[in-house]
């Protein structure tokens, strides 16, 4: 899969960043040689194999459905970069 | 007496703790000196000397009434700053976490530092553990302590550099790592020490800066086998807080090293052999097996056909579950914050100047193979080709008990190599990426120098939750191997 500034540039949008117009044809070239690369597994049959999507057999542990955590709101905010009046602050979302 | 402490085994030392023969402030004062006197290794991302001497002082206290907590207790280790340090600076080797001070410790730390464990300080890394030469670190390239024959500054491997240099050039008695496909293990071989990347949930993932959560493991870096058996049997163990650590029981690991590898029915898998992997590795290759022949194993050719898969299944699955694990650096929780006129802008500009050019392009890859209308041929695909190399290795070990093969394909190479091409230094990890996709047990055991006087690592893999055997076999290919050689000293020149 060959991709273009175009295709590069909506990754970008979609993964939250900001890729210099300059880079976006050099990263097209990169990642237009990775995508092909990967793309030899195209040439494994796969049919009836189920996907492996954990690093173990493992069955997921359940627990009570109950609070273990919490009433830390300092420490959460501790590393926040602007953090304001007990709350974390983004840039005005609504008008 | 310095030099003497940093010569130590870690072994040695726990031994010479509990003779009485030295006081942990004695060895942590040795190391730290070490550290300092070693900087232009670039090894440490965060000293943390006086922090060390006070959990050295209470280490020796707790021996003085006769409570000392374990084998670990005093034993002055790096951790590399992928896992979070209760109020020590932890960056991931990135920008994007400028000023994160975390206020709990991982896990793993939390365990060590339990055991007693004295922290020196924090290690340099690439870029959120995406690398295989830790040349992607925002805190700049890591060197190896081992010099090329022209003199020049070749890289340590990666993405746990930071920890192996300094365990190579004697500025810690151990060190704690990750691996994801390799990170333990090919910088291990690159800097002539020992480690090990256990089982997928045997050490717990709570507080590590995560990069493929069905990948990531936590491990130990050591000079010696026994050492690393040691390091682990503190680090492991159930975690309730990570919902994928194994319920299961922590055994003497230090115990199974005696075993060795008689009776053993090691397997050599024949499409381990690669191109571009350099002779002088097949024949070291060649020579282990026939070490562990003569310690009483047998050597059996087994077939792990789906290997040349692996590669290209990790760069799908990994990028994957790193752009969804990255998706948290947001300038608004913590870390580096970028302005932005809208929501979207600053997360565009945080993101742009936080993430170098690596992990970037990972991301991308990561959030394209996840994207609607290619999750299918990519991610999906992959995950199924990740099910037959876990098979492969199933079926192997119904007739054998462990796996050796080379750790890399090469010994290390200059700093700045294979920089211009990302596929070439993904190659790096052609050897340790299929048992990361299986979830296996897996050492590098240093057992030679290549023509240019540089250490090969040698890789045993074993069955889940049988680091046992695998240490078991470690411990006899290092008998065999003798590897005595030493990188040059660092700074006393």
């Amino acid at each position: 899969m060959a991709l273009d500034k175009a295709a590069v540039r909506t990754i970008a949008f979609l993964a939250r960043i900001k890729v210099p117009e300059e880079d976006l044809e050099h990263l097209a070239g990169e990642m237009s040689n990775i995508l092909g690369w990967v793309e030899q597994l195209g040439e494994v049959d796969t049919s009836g194999v189920e996907p492996m999507t954990s690093g173990a057999e493992t069955t997921l542990p359940q627990r009570e459905d109950s609070v273990t955590d919490g009433d830390a709101r300092d420490q959460v905010l501790a590393n926040a970069p602007q953090p304001e009046d007990g709350f974390y602050a983004v840039p005005k979302v609504l008008e | 007496m310095t030099a003497a402490l940093t010569d130590l085994t870690l072994a040695e030392a726990r031994d010479g703790l509990q003779a009485g023969s030295f006081s942990s402030v004695e060895l942590t004062r040795a190391h730290s000196a070490a550290v300092e006197r070693a900087r232009s290794l670039n090894a440490f991302i965060t000293e943390t000397p006086d922090l060390a001497l006070g959990l050295a002082e209470a280490s020796d206290a707790r021996r003085r009434r006769g409570g000392a907590a374990g084998p670990m207790d005093g034993i002055p280790i790096a951790v590399k700053d992928l896992f979070c340090t209760e109020g020590v600076s932890t960056t991931a080797g990135s920008h994007i976490l400028d000023g994160f001070t975390p206020t709990y410790d991982s896990t793993v730390t939390a365990n060590l530092k339990g055991a007693g464990a004295v922290m020196l300080g924090k290690t340099n890394m690439d870029e959120f553990a995406m690398g295989s030469a830790n040349m992607t670190s925002y805190y700049g390239p890591v060197k190896n302590p081992w010099k090329g024959g022209d003199g020049r500054d070749l890289v340590p491997g990666g993405s746990s550099g930071g920890s192996t240099a300094a365990v190579a050039a004697r500025l810690c008695l151990g060190a704690i790592g990750t691996d994801t496909g390799g990170s333990i293990r090919q910088p291990a071989s690159f800097c002539g020490v020992v480690g090990l990347k256990p089982t997928y949930g045997r050490c717990s993932r709570w507080g590590i800066v995560a990069f493929a959560s069905s990948l990531d493991q936590a491990g130990p870096m050591a000079r010696t086998v026994r050492d690393a058996a040691v390091m682990l049997g503190a680090m492991a163990g159930h975690d309730a807080r990570d919902s994928t650590s194994a319920p299961v029981d922590v055994p003497d690991f230090e115990a199974a090293l005696s075993a060795g590898v008689g009776g053993l029915k090691v397997g050599i898998p024949k499409e381990y052999v690669v191109d571009g992997m350099a002779a002088e590795i097949g024949r070291l290759w060649e020579k282990g097996a026939a070490w562990l022949k003569e310690s009483g194993a047998e050597i059996v050719e087994v077939s792990l056909p789906h290997t040349r898969h692996a590669l290209p299944a990790y760069y799908i699955v990994a990028p994957a579950e790193a752009s969804s694990n990255l998706a948290r650096y947001d300038g608004v929780r913590y870390g580096l914050r970028v302005a932005g006129g809208s929501l979207d802008e600053m997360y565009e500009n945080t993101r742009g100047a936080g993430f170098g050019a690596e992990v970037r392009r990972r991301v991308l890859i990561g959030t394209y193979v996840l994207s609607a209308g290619y999750y299918d041929a990519y991610y999906l695909k992959a995950q199924k080709v990740r099910t037959l190399i876990a098979e492969d290795f199933r079926r192997a070990f119904e007739t054998v008990d462990v796996l050796l093969t080379p750790t890399a394909p090469s010994a290390a190479f200059a700093i700045g190599e294979k920089m211009d091409d990302p596929i070439a230094m993904y190659l790096n990890d052609v050897f340790t990426v299929p048992a990361s996709l299986a979830g296996l047990p897996a050492i590098s055991v240093p057992a030679g120098l290549s023509a240019g006087g540089l250490p090969l690592g040698l890789q045993l893999i074993g069955r889940p939750f049988d680091e046992e055997t695998v240490l078991g076999a470690a411990h006899a290919l290092e008998a065999a191997a003798g590897f005595d050689a030493r990188p040059p000293p660092v700074g006393e020149a």
